[in-house]
């Protein structure tokens, strides 16, 4: 069972070209270190979200490597230049091998 | 400990190795829940090595804010801002972040570009005790910055 729950991103709809612009995103998720115990002292298995990708039309703009240290619901913040109307693509992929996506559309005019 | 010398008198033999046994048990399991509780500053030494070689490391050009003092070391704001002009000539080409005394000396690893426009990144960490963080930019003309916070955590990631 896919331990990635509800994608929660916030791009801004409209830029101007060239302005830099904003980008949010969170995922729900556990983000088991592997380090904890269970009531009977045995560890609870890791299961992390391990690579999480934001592409702007076609590019990747962002890309990051969690280790077990990311909280839970792993959030990012960062920026990026509008160049195009286009689509942002996330992706979360945790080491389970569960893929989440999130697309969000901006309109860039000059 | 102390509480096993003082043991009282009546009791038999059987039963005093059975609490002398009990106590080392338990002495045992203490150092079986340290081990993993924490990484080395060898292992925090290892792995900057294991990432960036014997690269020179200079401290300056990152600012990493964090609170001073995290009530709560489970979620733990952070951001990383690199002061760099984010043009195709000169830019951010990463950002990691380290841990002194967590179970593991990575927290996060972020790749960035010209593309960015901002070298500024924000996410929320797990700092299992009072320890130093640090953060490290690899820059696009291949030299390393750092910078180092101190944080006081008072509920300490039992959850982590």
């Amino acid at each position: 069972m896919s331990m990635l729950g509800a994608a929660r991103v916030r791009v801004p709809e409209r830029a101007k070209r060239g302005e830099v612009i904003e980008i949010r995103a969170m995922i729900e998720h556990p983000m088991e270190s592997g380090f904890r115990l269970n009531n009977v002292g045995k560890p609870i298995p890791r299961q992390i979200v391990e690579s999480f990708v934001c592409t702007y039309a076609g590019g990747e703009i962002f890309r990051a490597t969690l280790h077990p240290a990311v909280s839970t619901n792993p959030y990012f913040l960062f920026y990026t230049v509008a160049t195009q109307s286009g689509e942002l693509v996330f992706t979360w992929k945790d080491d389970s091998g569960s893929v989440a996506t999130h697309v969000a559309r901006i309109d860039v005019s000059d | 400990m102390a509480a096993l010398r003082d043991l009282p008198t009546g009791l038999s033999r059987t039963a005093r190795a059975r609490r002398r046994a009990l106590g080392a048990l338990a002495a045992g399991a203490c150092l079986l829940i340290i081990r993993p509780a924490r990484a080395t500053p060898e292992e925090l030494a290892a792995a900057l090595r294991e990432t960036f070689g014997t690269r020179l490391i200079t401290p300056g050009r990152v600012k990493l804010e964090l609170p001073k003092l995290a009530e709560n070391g489970a979620v733990v704001p952070v951001t990383v801002v690199v002061d760099s002009p984010m043009t195709d000539r000169d830019y951010v080409k990463s950002i990691h972040l380290f841990a002194e005394k967590n179970p593991l000396p990575r927290i996060l690893d972020v790749h960035l570009g010209p593309h960015n426009g901002k070298a500024r990144v924000a996410s929320r960490i797990r700092i299992s005790d009072s320890q130093q963080i640090t953060a490290v930019a690899v820059l696009s003309d291949g030299t390393l910055w750092s910078a180092a916070v101190q944080v006081e955590v008072t509920v300490t990631g039992c959850g982590l």
